[in-house]
């Protein structure tokens, strides 16, 4: 059997570099991590992601691939065994769908948006945050353990962030914006993903993140 | 039985477009569009996309899909046996969704920008969007396509944007073939070449 050289670049607080790492847990693909400094970017990381000069950064024998929901497909592709997305295309296009208004919704200009804004700004944050999460708990309703069913896939790899790093971000922007009262799908959704076996090992410490969250949250105040 | 096909789009929609060339690559051109009001949207619209209430929306025996790009593979996926879309090789479906991504995190933004804002935040925007479409022209580099031989999924995804190409010169007052003359003779080639380019317009 050929090598399968799996090199994964990424940052210990990152959820994006964490969904690529479930992945390959889930998969049972043995890689080799490499940690970047994201606030001062190693030469070999601006050589393999001239583009965005981020992380994830995922090689497989030479192959370099970013962008976190393509690595994940990638992942999916190239190796068969879990299958992360749905067979048929008309929910793999809903699980690509809920993706990608999560990432946009509540990571990216939702919940951090929210922890660290102040006034009307927090407000409007978080109320925009709130919304999406509602559409989030209308998904996982009547769905068993996870979005796809008893099987974790794809779409909770993608949102599984929610489970232990939107917590952090209420405590240190002393901000409630997952209610288990009112979203009590999701919130037992959360319990089992931080629970599965590829994910609960994984997680970064939550005292360490605190202070790194602390820490940007002043250097990023809006 | 038959599938029903109903597409939801704006005749301007760039977004629509690319649903509207990758239907006509796989041959399908038995599909109802129903031309929507954005301003006073319908109950259809509202019900098929009630998260974003945007077109495009393809609804295929009944059941509706968003997102052009998500649009675009479902219907690679379904129609597999039509031309390929998206190559079959994980690593080259990879790179042509990382530029797809590109194109829509990177390029569509700043383009809105200088066709919309004024002064430094236009000036800054064109700077973005002429480094994005440099970034661009450097990865298409000497190949016919962004793929290589084959039209697909990248070209399907840029190329509804070359006809804003002249209402970002005109807006940002640069000259697009005079920065990027390879995007710009792909372009052309795109829309010479393809035959669904002869029919919409």
């Amino acid at each position: 059997m050929e090598s399968q050289e799996v090199k994964l670049l990424g940052f210990w607080v990152s959820p994006f570099v964490h969904r690529v790492e479930w992945a390959l847990k889930l998969k049972g693909v043995p890689y080799e991590y490499i940690e970047e400094d994201i606030f001062n970017k190693s030469p070999l990381l601006l050589e393999l992601n001239p583009v965005h000069k981020k992380v994830p950064v995922l090689v497989h024998n030479q192959k370099v691939l970013a962008e976190s929901f393509v690595i994940l497909e990638y992942i999916d592709e190239n190796w068969k065994q879990c299958p992360l997305l749905p067979q048929d295309p008309y929910d793999r296009a809903k699980a690509r769908f809920w993706a990608k208004f999560a990432e946009e919704k509540i990571l990216s200009d939702g919940a951090w948006r929210a922890a660290r804004a102040k006034g009307d700004n927090r407000e409007k944050a978080l109320g925009s945050t709130i919304e999406a999460l509602e559409k989030i708990e209308g998904e996982l309703k009547g769905k068993g353990k996870f979005f796809g069913g008893e099987s974790i896939g794809y779409l909770d790899l993608a949102l599984g962030w929610i489970s232990y790093m939107l917590p952090v971000w209420e405590d240190v922007g002393s901000i409630k914006i997952m209610d288990p009262t009112r979203f009590p799908a999701t919130a037992a959704w959360m319990s089992e993903f931080v629970n599965h076996p590829a994910v609960k090992d994984s997680l970064p410490p939550r005292d360490k993140m605190i202070i790194y969250f602390e820490k940007r949250l002043k250097e990023l105040e809006i | 039985m038959a599938d029903e096909l109903v597409l939801l789009n704006v005749w301007p929609s760039p977004f629509g477009m690319r649903v509207r060339i990758a239907l006509a690559e796989k041959g399908i051109h038995g599909y109802v569009t129903k031309e929507q009001d954005l301003v006073n949207k319908g109950a259809l619209l509202l019900e098929m996309n009630p998260v974003h209430k945007l077109v495009p929306v393809l609804i295929h025996n009944g059941r509706p899909v968003c997102e052009s790009l998500l649009i675009v593979q479902y219907i690679d996926e379904v129609w597999r046996n039509g031309y390929p879309l998206l190559p079959s090789d994980p690593s080259r479906r990879a790179k042509a969704r990382f530029w797809a991504d590109y194109i829509d995190k990177k390029m569509y933004g700043p383009g809105r920008q200088v066709w919309l804002a004024t002064g430094e935040a236009q000036a800054a925007a064109k700077g973005e969007l002429i480094g994005c479409l440099k970034v661009l022209e450097a990865e298409l580099g000497d190949k016919p396509y962004f793929g290589g031989d084959s039209f697909g999924f990248v070209d399907v995804a840029l190329i509804p944007f070359y006809r804003w190409f002249s209402v970002y010169e005109h807006f940002g007052n640069f000259s697009t073939v005079a920065e990027c003359p390879k995007l710009v003779s792909w372009a052309h080639r795109c829309t010479t070449e393809r035959d669904c380019f002869q029919v919409s317009s």
